[in-house]
Parts: C-alpha cells; sequence; structure tokens
C-alpha cells in the first residue's frame, strides 16, 4: 500500500484525477475550490497533459465537450456560481452522451452569495440544473479519501454509462486536510468506438450530437438513454450504514453534514438514544432502497444539510412518506453543529417535533 | 485521545503552518488527524484560525468549536475564542500581541512573550512555532522528540534551509519558563 499523505481535498481530487488517466483540465477559478485548478495548473505540463484556463466557465465547459467527444478522460471544476454557469454545457454533454467529470466544491447561494461552505446546490445537481430530461452521476465524498476515490469512480461511471458525472463536494472538503492514500496509475484505457478520432478511411463516421429536429427520433433517444439511467438505477446507489441496526431514529446525511451528523450520535448513544445514519454515497441514484428499508425499523428520519432543505424530498420520497422526515439544517455558509443535530434528536425523542 | 486544537491570529503569522505541522506530526506518530483552515479574505491578512483534530479515532466533524488546546497570536482572537474553549482547556497566548489576561478561571493559561522572543532571536517570524513548542511541552499532544520529521514533510523543499531555524524556535518555546530574562511582558 502506497503512504498516507496529507493533502487538501481539492488537491486529492486533482491527484486521483491524474492517476485514473485524465490528461486535460479546463477551469476558471473560484473560491473555494482554486486549488484544483491550481494542482492542475503545477502537474499538467510535466505530463504532458493540458491545463487550461479558460476565459469563462461556459467555455472550459465547451473544452470539455470538445475532448470527451474526442474520447479522452477530462475533467472541469468550479463552486456554486460557475457551476450554474456551466449548466448548458452539462445539458449538451448529457444530450450527446458524452462522459466528463465535473466537479463543484459548493459554497452559499443563490446568487454570487458567499464563500463558505454549503450543500445547497442538491436540487441543480440532482434534478436537472440545465434543461431536457437527464441525469447526471452525482457523487458526495465526505472525507479527503472518498475525494480521491470517487473521482476515479465518477471517471469509470461516466465512460460506462456514456454520460458525464459530478463530485458534488463543498467548501470544508475542499479545504481540510487529512491523511489519503493515492489510488494506483489505472493504465486503463476504455474503448470508445463513438469517439471522433479520425476514420482513416477504415470506418464510417461517428457523429456526436444534441440536436434532433425529427421529435420521433428525439423521443426514441431519450427513452434509449432513460433504460441506461433505470440499470444505473438498479446497479449503482451507494451509501454507507451507521448504526443503523438497533436503530429508532435515522438521520440521513451526506458530506460534512454527516461528518458532523456522526458526532452528535456519539454524543446520543452515550445517553441511551438509539440513532443511527444512512449516508449516501451517490446522490443520483439515491440511495432509496435503504432509506426504505430504514423506514421499516425506525420510528423518524431527520435529514442534516446544509441548505434551506433539499435532500429531504428525496428521503420523503425514498420511503413514500410512511414515516416523518425532520429537517436540521443552517444554510449561506453557515454549518450545523453537533449539538444542533442533538437538539433535534432531543427534540424528537421528547415528542417536541 | 480525540484532542481539538484551534490556533488563531491575523494572516501571515503562520496559522495554518503551525497547525499543518501538529497535524503532520500526529500523522506520522500514527494518529487519526485532520486539518481545517479559515480560507478566502483571511489569507490575505484578515483573521486566520485553523481547527486540528488528534485523534485515536476516526475524525467526525474537522470543525472545532469547542477546542481542548487553543492558542492565540492576537487580542482578536481571544476576545472570540476564550469562551468557546472547554472548562480545563490549555490555553497559549502570545503575550507580546495580547495584552490583556485570560478573563475565566476554569481554563489553564499559558502565557508566552513569542513574537518578542522570535524577534530578539532574529527569526521574526518565526513566532509561531516558538508558541508551538510550549504548547507541546505542556499538552504532550505530539512527541517532541520526533519533531524533526513532521517538519521535514511541512517546510518546502525550497526552504530546507529554514528547518533548523523552525527546530530552534520549537526548542526556545519547549524550554520557556515565565519569569526568566525572556519574559519581558510579565
Amino acid at each position: 500500500m502506497s503512504e498516507k499523505v496529507l493533502m487538501k481535498g481539492n488537491e486529492a481530487i486533482a491527484e486521483a484525477a491524474i492517476r485514473a488517466g485524465c490528461r486535460h483540465y479546463f477551469g476558471y477559478p473560484i473560491t473555494p475550490q482554486t486549488e484544483v485548478a491550481a494542482y492542475m495548473a503545477k502537474r499538467m505540463p510535466k505530463i504532458g497533459g493540458t491545463f487550461l484556463q479558460a476565459e469563462s466557465e461556459i467555455a472550459a465547459i465547451n473544452m470539455v465537450y470538445g475532448v470527451s467527444a474526442a474520447g479522452l478522460r477530462v475533467m472541469t471544476s468550479s463552486s456554486s456560481p460557475g457551476i450554474s454557469l456551466k449548466q448548458e454545457g452539462i445539458s449538451y454533454l448529457a444530450g450527446s452522451d458524452l462522459p466528463a467529470l465535473i466537479v463543484n466544491v459548493q459554497r452559499g447561494g443563490p446568487g454570487l452569495g458567499g464563500i463558505q461552505p454549503s450543500q445547497s446546490d442538491y436540487f441543480q445537481a440532482t434534478k436537472g440544473g440545465g434543461h431536457g430530461d437527464y441525469h447526471l452521476i452525482v457523487l458526495a465524498p465526505a472525507s479527503v479519501q472518498e475525494m480521491a476515490d470517487l473521482t476515479v469512480k465518477a471517471f469509470e461511471l461516466a465512460d460506462r454509462y456514456r454520460m458525464p458525472a459530478m463530485i458534488l463536494a463543498d467548501g470544508t472538503m475542499g479545504q481540510m486536510m487529512e491523511p489519503v492514500v493515492l489510488p494506483e496509475e489505472s493504465g486503463v484505457t476504455v474503448e470508445k468506438p463513438w469517439a471522433l478520432t479520425g476514420t482513416k478511411n477504415q470506418r464510417s463516421h461517428n457523429i456526436v450530437n444534441s440536436l434532433y429536429l425529427v421529435p420521433e427520433k428525439l423521443e426514441s433517444i431519450n427513452l434509449e438513454r432513460y433504460k441506461r439511467y433505470e440499470a444505473i438505477m438498479k446497479n449503482e446507489p451507494s451509501c454507507e450504514s451507521y448504526l443503523m441496526e438497533d436503530a429508532e431514529i435515522c438521520i440521513v446525511a451526506f458530506g460534512i453534514a454527516a461528518r458532523v451528523a456522526k458526532n452528535a450520535i456519539t454524543a446520543a448513544r452515550a445517553k441511551g438514544i438509539r440513532v443511527g445514519l444512512i449516508r449516501p454515497i451517490t446522490l443520483w441514484p439515491f440511495p432509496s432502497e435503504a432509506v426504505a428499508e430504514a423506514a421499516k425499523r425506525v420510528k423518524a428520519f431527520i435529514s442534516v444539510e446544509l441548505s434551506m432543505g433539499q435532500m429531504i424530498e428525496d428521503v420523503r420520497l425514498a420511503q413514500s412518506c410512511q414515516r416523518p422526515v425532520y429537517l436540521c439544517s443552517r444554510t449561506g455558509g453557515m454549518i450545523p453543529s453537533p449539538e444542533d443535530v442533538m437538539e433535534s434528536i432531543e427534540k424528537l425523542t421528547g415528542g417536541e417535533l | 485521545m480525540y484532542t481539538q486544537i484551534l490556533i488563531a491570529g491575523f494572516g501571515g503569522q503562520g496559522i495554518l503552518f503551525a497547525g499543518k505541522f501538529l497535524a503532520y506530526q500526529g500523522l506520522i506518530e500514527g494518529r487519526q488527524i485532520s486539518w481545517l483552515p479559515s480560507y478566502g479574505p483571511e489569507m490575505r491578512g484578515g483573521t486566520a484560525n485553523c481547527s486540528v483534530i488528534v485523534a485515536d479515532t476516526p475524525v467526525g466533524s474537522p470543525i472545532v468549536s469547542k477546542p481542548d488546546i487553543l492558542a492565540v497570536m492576537n487580542l482578536p482572537s481571544l476576545d472570540r475564542y476564550e469562551s468557546e474553549a472547554v472548562p480545563g482547556a490549555k490555553v497559549f497566548v502570545d503575550s507580546t500581541l495580547v495584552e490583556r489576561r485570560l478573563e475565566r478561571e476554569d481554563v489553564t493559561p499559558y502565557y508566552i512573550p513569542a513574537t518578542k522572543l522570535a524577534k530578539d532571536s532574529g527569526m521574526p517570524s518565526l513566532a509561531n512555532m516558538i508558541l508551538m513548542g510550549k504548547l507541546i511541552r505542556e499538552t504532550g499532544i505530539v512527541s517532541f522528540k520526533d519533531i524533526r520529521r513532521g517538519l521535514e514533510k511541512v517546510v518546502s523543499v525550497r526552504h530546507q534551509d529554514l528547518l533548523e531555524l523552525n527546530l530552534k524556535a520549537l526548542s526556545m518555546g519547549y524550554d520557556y519558563k515565565p519569569g526568566t530574562a525572556y519574559q519581558l511582558n510579565p
């Protein structure tokens, strides 16, 4: 096993992407994700890759489109306002069935918002963001180790299902340092017979496109794509279950919120309150089955989020509102404290909620 | 062991570096650790702080809001965080830059004129490490005999010449005793 090193989450994403075979990065600086771009700027020229600071986020995502169409692993990264700018390009990637990695190290919004951590782009990431019928694979790391591991996984899933994938992190995940064991160089090349690599007069030409003016054709393409989405929803949901065996209350939280929740769970358990955690690792596909399964045993759910309550809707949907779901959240760059979460737990057990 | 450390001061005092050194030293000693900086405008001269957790169990939230160990290098930081420290906390104060004493009586204060010591010894940018030396002595959060290994990780390759100076600063803090000639701001 390779050595544990201390790295910022943002740097871990960049290094893991390189080790996953990504040699093309296009971005535009924005706090709190700038270290991804800075790391790429330093490393890419040394390994024959491309680092390009585009003139805007919109330009960057369209450069991603180009490289992906040529069949290569490619990524961009930004933070919330910058990700909003990229939405048109993301929809085009989805509509053209192109794999790519988009990293969103979220900050408070809406608008230009602030620079402190947030999870308020959950809706944007999981429910569309851009126009049209499409999904992104959305992965939510909760440690620097996962920032690295899920970056590799995102590239793999994106290639396997021919669609864009997103890492949905936040300012704390990007800025914090933790020990990380970096993934090995993959060296794997994925066959992409659809890519625009030149026919060399040996095959008919490939077309990468998202424009279909005949509605019957567009419908059939969308239906085809949704068959792939069905397979993803069946095969790829992933979550961590923590102390759920005997839990009466289930907290659902991802990323930094899940780590805060774990502190609260330790405190609650010390008081004899049986609380557990489901931590979605994939936000799309949402781990609905795990939540539905938990609903059979727990009395209630608490959704802990850094937003006004967005994932809470999926927690309700996943178990068809069989059990009540309460919200414990802060917004605008504030982070709920373990004490905030504990207060929600105690209100719930005390019958106040 | 699950120790939450908060280091705070002005941007440019090496707050984040001091935290990074503790974190790496903890990692070398086989602990679970996390390091979380304040970021953004702070890096350009405002207030800076960093949360470090050194533990034997996995680290939950990396945000330190109730420190077991607090080190402050300016008055605004003491004003802001004194009330947040847990009862029984150890609080390290750069007494050159912080003129007041602690108001709380349920925490243990250590006053070290780190900035003055650093200046007098010709290493004005290393007050942070003098403070860390004292912190290591009084808390045992990491082992002092191994500090060179941690320093080697955090002092960049370009600046390895600064390694010895950092070691000197750490030792100065480690050996500092109130009431000695060093203490100019009793």
